[in-house]
């Protein structure tokens, strides 16, 4: 069968020979025109005045356009219409696309677009957290609150008391491929858009309003992008929207792709947070009670930034149960790039959270943190597996609601109703039933020589006077699931040719994740045909409509099992004729081995096909999927936002230059749970790209902005993601043999975000080392840059 | 300027060629050739990497912020043309099928040409060969699995490029530094473009238009390195691997510093006397060179003068060099090693240094002789840290002496902060580096490269 094979990425051959096409690369039609935006200088101010005649007299400018000219929507937000395509009277951050210059080429309009002279009158823009507190300038009236037990009374009593507060950096995408479009008018008023997009259907969605036409003339198609990571669930509306507003306007095709240093400046990246936390343990180290205070640096528009933020409180137990606990969030509004999903969606700034609470107290406690972690883990699951259930509709449907964005969600006053204690229950009240720790924690123990190895890093520590090395364990919980729960839906769409090939369509996106070739070789086993006679399809609103965003880890449980319902939908009424051609029951018509066989007969799967088209069988197949069991609510914090977690492990060893702060990873060792793997080779591969990426985001990794709000890191050369000799030196991964224990596609596990939280040993590596250079407690922050590291050696030696 | 080059094993000619229009944009929008990616559009990433032969051998360079100007004479191999005349794949290529080295593909035509290159020249220094090839999706182990794998498979035919016969293209690509300083003196206010790792940015960032540009590439008796017994002289136009590689025996801790200089396509590309001459206070080089007391040797038409090295650092972007003159060559006398270089950056690989500490300190009998200090990232220049020097010298070479010099370093330094450091941490690890420097030469581990699990 098809599945649980290692096979390459289905485009790899085109990927290493260059035939891989991305939306820069498709053919444009002649006359082709190109844009770029003119970019707001300041952080906050008014529109005074725009003199762009400069621009408009520019060598190669047909057109500039400014917030008046568009004739319809000028909204490019995915959640509260509070995100202009152009400003509109007021600008709010550095890098905001005031006007958009339509040119011959795209050089000619990068170099119109600086050529704008706009006066401002400039206003005091809200920078930082205590800015932002100061001014009570945030999204939603104030901050959510989700509790279980009572955290503060158990934190009183409890004997061992821990506190602090520490910085967590944002984080840029880095999308190899930055943001593209192309717009091509069709007849009519009907609109082809090519996206590097996660979430074609907002594209649509926001097309569609941008041109005043109903969602039907807007097609939207999505082939793959060169890397997402989330950065492109939202960030490429501007693109597309500017695109089809300029083709219309000049009836030619238009299209744009950020120069990186645009991108950068314009788009939003992760989340920055403030973390506060205090917890009570009891002397064996059991946590008795803690409380979270999050403070997310959220940007100038809401974006995405209510379930970022959400999300980030409901990772805020990772794999412990709390008995007791209360978490605060405060989603602040700044004159800054507006932060937006990033693999992980809040979680993994949630999971450093209570990671830094483990490791501070195992500190403070003198246990192993190892053995202080496991003694606080969630009850392990029972033996077997969840039945399949359908599920039902949801409860209170709203026909006005804003349906294609995943931020439009319901807001309100938090009305604190505290989860009750006790129970093997996660903070929002729901019950951990599938928790694989235990075993898996044992396990990477064991294959990685965890005691020894620590041991020998002691021995190091108390040896060596510069070089100070250190070693950490952590573990992932992760939820899958959209917490905006109609999301979990997803659609697909499949034909069977007389020839027996196969044309295979879902609406999930290609990232690079392997999306693709999962699903086709869930339609293979379907059909038990061989890989190659599915042919995998561009993503296209034509085909499937009303598509969530390929996000949250979602793409193979949710296509996958849409793909699955279309395929069993054609090769049952295959069945069905030819059972009754050879008067049997269809349950012995059996697919397999490319052929189908129906008692003493065998046809080739072709010639099975050609018979059920003779025989007027329909070899077209819709597919839909829904997510079952869930349910949330995320004003008062209760409920079952998530079908399952995924988990992973991972001991991560490093070595600090004590005199500068350089540091390296040594050694990683990784055991993840992807389930019964769809793809093994594909699952390592998210696997080992995540966590060097989870690693740069907390060690290399660092923003600046300066004290005008400008961000000083707009470009590889001075923002620095990991390069081929920062992944660890030796790097072993597995997976864990196991199986989803809920009905998900053949018992698989999302992987797509999980094992970027497993850069967070890396991060406790570095701070296990610098506990070597003193007595007290390294309190590092994120991202552990060399000067991060070097600041906290200074404090631990008595420095300032 | 009318140049001939072969793309793919074809011959491309093109007439009247915009001096300053990139590689990479030719291939995509003029070639129709997008297998070449565009990352960064500043020589970071990668993603734009072909092959290049001349005379001197196949390289990988970024086409990104490679003008057409540069390639007058040589072969150009894109990812296009790794594979086979009848598809057949490089072994590059099917080894980063099988191992699973693309996940999005977008840096991998880039990767695929770096390896490419790399495995026609044998290397198998994969970390060293990749540093200027960024991975968002594999996290790389994929990707060197892919390298070591065709370690040892043969080179295939269609991938030995041979450069190609071309007429003298335009007196603003002189093929010596006499027709150099010639056309220069024709054209005082005209740039200079040696690698173009820098001007390349004036063009593809800053917009910029030059005219007119002169390409020093052609003046080969600019690349000459010559080593006497009694002293090492580099041409101008030698490029960064080239110095890497006449550094490795002589100074080894220089070499080292080069080997993290950028990355192999950028150092390809650039050469020591652009990046003197450029005055940049976070060059690599010129620390080293004043360390190490070397001699900078200029020439105007047929006048030469030769000056220290950091006497031509006037000032932020100011130095000493007049209209119409170039730097010629750099010299240094043979000396016993002495010289360790501390490149300090946020990462390792392909960083621009926050500092860059070279430290040249001659001991004898116990006491220090000679102290020679500078560093980049430090101020507005390349400067010698002449109190730090002065309190080292004449003094015996021990911790004590070391602990009482380090306060000199606040009279030679006011660093400033940025996007890669703060003034302070900039302050006290040049600090810690003489601390550094003393503790290696006591035997003491110091490197964390050199450290393994």
């Amino acid at each position: 069968m098809s599945v649980t094979k290692p096979l390459p990425h289905d485009a790899a051959p085109l990927h290493v020979s260059g035939a891989a096409r991305y939306v820069d690369d498709i053919p444009t039609p002649k006359g082709t025109l190109h844009l770029a935006f003119g970019l707001s200088p300041i952080a906050k101010g008014r529109i005074t005045a725009m003199d762009l005649s400069d621009v408009r007299a520019a060598p190669g400018v047909v057109m500039v356009m400014t917030a008046e000219d568009l004739p319809f929507a000028n909204d490019v937000s995915p959640s509260i219409h509070d995100e202009p395509l152009l400003a509109d009277g007021t600008v709010n951050y550095v890098g905001q696309p005031v006007f958009l210059v339509v040119a011959t080429s795209h050089l000619a309009a990068r170099k119109a677009a600086r050529l704008g002279r706009i006066d401002y009158t400039e206003e005091t823009p809200i920078l930082t957290i205590e800015e932002a507190l100061a001014a009570d300038s945030r999204f939603e009236d104030g901050p959510r609150i989700y509790a279980k037990g009572d955290a503060e009374a158990a934190i009183a009593q409890a004997s061992h008391v821990i506190e602090g507060t520490f910085e967590i950096g944002g984080q840029e995408h880095f999308y190899l491929e930055g943001q593209a479009a192309l717009a091509v008018p069709n007849e009519g008023s009907d609109m082809l858009v090519h996206s590097s997009t996660q979430h074609p259907t907002e594209i649509q969605h926001k097309v569609a309003d941008a041109l005043g036409v109903p969602m039907h003339a807007v097609r939207v198609e999505t082939r793959r992008m060169g890397g997402g990571f989330g950065g492109k669930e939202s960030q490429g509306n501007a693109l597309a929207v500017a695109c089809a507003v300029a083709a219309r306007a000049t009836g030619r095709a238009c299209k744009m792709r950020y120069d990186r240093d645009d991108d950068m400046v314009i788009t939003g990246k992760r989340h920055a947070f403030r973390i506060s936390y205090k917890a009570g343990f009891d002397e064996n180290g059991h946590i008795q009670g803690v409380s979270f205070l999050h403070y997310a640096i959220c940007g100038w528009a809401q974006d995405l930034s209510l379930p970022v933020a959400d999300r980030a409180m409901l990772h805020s137990d990772n794999a412990y149960l709390l008995p007791n606990a209360r978490i605060e969030s405060h989603r602040l509004k700044t004159n800054t790039q507006s932060a937006t999903a990033y693999r992980g969606f809040g979680g993994p700034q949630g999971m450093v959270g209570i990671e830094r609470v483990m490791d501070h107290a195992a500190h403070v406690l003198g246990l192993d943190p190892v053995e202080l972690r496991r003694r606080n883990y969630y009850e392990p699951a029972h033996a077997g597996v969840e039945e399949p259930v359908q599920d039902k509709p949801l409860g209170h449907p709203d026909p006005h609601e804003d349906l294609t964005s995943r931020g439009a969600i319901e807001t309100g006053r938090s009305v604190v109703r505290p989860v009750p204690a006790g129970g093997n229950t996660t903070p929002y009240g729901m019950e951990v039933t599938d928790f694989e720790l235990h075993p898996m924690t044992e396990a990477l123990l064991e294959s990685c020589d965890y005691a020894t190895r620590k041991a020998a890093v002691e021995k190091w520590n108390a040896e060596n006077r510069v070089i100070k090395k250190g070693i950490a364990f952590s573990p992932v919980k992760f939820g899958i699931s959209f917490t905006l729960t109609h999301l979990n839906q997803a659609g697909a769409l499949v034909h069977v040719y007389q020839d027996g090939s196969v044309h295979l369509n879902h609406g999930g996106t290609e990232m690079g994740q392997g999306l693709f070739q999962k699903v086709a070789q869930v339609a293979a086993a379907r059909f038990g045909i061989p890989l190659e006679m599915v042919k995998i399809t561009a993503t296209d609103t034509a085909k499937v409509p009303n598509t969530s965003a390929t996000a949250a880890s979602s793409g193979s449980d949710l296509n996958g099992m849409a793909v699955k319902a279309a395929c069993d939908t054609i090769r049952d009424r295959m069945a069905a004729y030819l059972a009754e051609r050879h008067q049997t029951d269809p349950s012995a018509v059996v697919f397999a081995d490319g052929r189908v066989s129906v008692g003493e007969e065998s046809y080739s799967f072709a010639e099975a096909a050609a018979l059920a088209y003779q025989g007027r069988v329909s070899l077209s197949a819709t597919g839909f999927y829904k997510t079952p069991k869930i349910e949330w609510d995320r004003i008062a914090g209760r409920g079952r936002p998530f079908f399952y977690f995924a988990y992973g492990a991972s001991v991560t060893e490093v070595a600090v230059d004590t005199l500068t702060g350089e540091n390296r990873i040594l050694r990683t060792d990784i055991l993840h749970d992807a389930g019964a793997s769809l793809n093994p080779a594909l699952d390592i591969g998210q696997v080992e790209g995540g966590y060097v990426q989870g690693a740069g985001w907390l060690t290399t990794e660092e923003l600046v902005w300066d004290d005008k709000g400008r961000l000083r890191t707009h470009a590889p050369s001075t923002y620095k993601i990991p390069a081929c000799s920062d992944r660890p030196g030796v790097f072993n991964v597995a997976l864990w043999d196991g199986q989803n224990r809920e009905d998900t596609i053949y018992r698989s596990k999302a992987v797509g975000e999980p094992p970027f939280m497993l850069g967070i040993s890396a991060w406790l590596a570095l701070s296990n080392a610098v506990a070597a250079c003193g007595d007290g407690y390294p309190a590092i922050n994120a991202p552990a840059t060399a000067e991060e590291v070097w600041t906290a050696i200074q404090r631990m030696r008595g420095g300032t | 300027m009318n140049i001939t080059f072969l793309l793919n094993g074809e011959t491309v000619e093109l007439a009247d060629v915009d001096p300053t229009a990139t590689l990479l944009d030719w291939l995509r929008e003029d070639r129709g050739l997008t297998g070449t990616k565009e990352g960064c559009n500043e020589g970071d990433c990668g993603a734009c990497t072909v092959m290049v032969t001349d005379e001197a051998g196949s390289k990988a360079l970024n086409s990104c912020i490679l003008f057409l100007p540069q390639l007058h004479g040589k072969a150009v191999r894109t990812v296009e043309g790794a594979s086979g005349p009848d598809g057949e794949p490089h072994p590059v290529q099917q080894a980063m099928v099988d191992l699973h080295g693309s996940q999005c593909g977008f840096c991998t035509p880039g990767f695929v040409m770096s390896m490419v290159a790399s495995h026609a020249n044998g290397t198998t220094d994969h970390d060293t060969q990749l540093a200027g090839n960024l991975c968002r999706c594999t996290g790389y182990a994929p990707i060197i699995r892919a390298a070591k794998a065709v370690e040892d498979q043969p080179v295939p035919v269609w991938v030995k490029d041979k450069p190609v016969a071309a007429k003298p293209a335009s007196p603003l690509l002189p093929k010596s530094s006499d027709e150099l300083a010639k056309v220069f003196a024709a054209h005082p206010g005209a740039t200079l473009i040696a690698g173009a790792t820098d001007v390349g940015l004036w063009v593809t960032k800053q917009l910029r238009n030059l005219d007119p540009v002169i390409f020093l590439g052609g003046c080969d008796d600019l690349k000459e390195i010559s080593i006497t017994e009694d002293e090492v002289r580099i041409g101008a136009m030698v490029d960064m691997n080239r110095m890497g590689a006449a550094m490795a025996d002589l100074h080894p801790s220089y070499a080292e510093t080069i080997r993290r200089y950028a990355s192999v396509q950028v150092r390809h590309a650039a050469t020591v006397g652009g990046n003197i001459a450029n005055g940049s206070p976070i060059g690599d080089n010129p620390p080293a060179l004043i360390a190490l007391g070397a001699t900078l040797h200029l020439r105007k038409g047929d006048e030469r003068r030769s000056i220290p090295i950091e006497d031509f650092f006037i000032d932020y972007g100011k130095q000493d060099r007049a209209p119409g003159e170039f730097v010629e060559a750099v010299s240094f006398l043979r000396q016993p090693d002495r010289l360790k270089c501390y490149k300090l950056s946020k990462r390792f690989d392909q960083d621009i240094s926050a500092v860059c500490g070279c430290f040249n300190i001659t001991v004898s009998d116990g006491v220090v002789s000679q102290a020679r200090i500078a560093f980049g990232g430090m101020a507005g220049v390349p400067k010698r840290a002449t109190r730090v020097e002065a309190a080292l010298t004449g003094r015996p070479w021990t911790a004590e002496t070391v602990q009482s010099a380090l306060p000199a370093f606040a009279e030679d330094y006011s660093p400033m902060s940025d996007m890669r450091a703060s003034a302070r941490y900039r302050l006290e690890t040049a600090k810690a580096m003489l601390e550094r420097y003393f503790l290696e030469d006591q035997g003491e581990l110091t490197n964390v490269l050199e450290v393994s699990a």
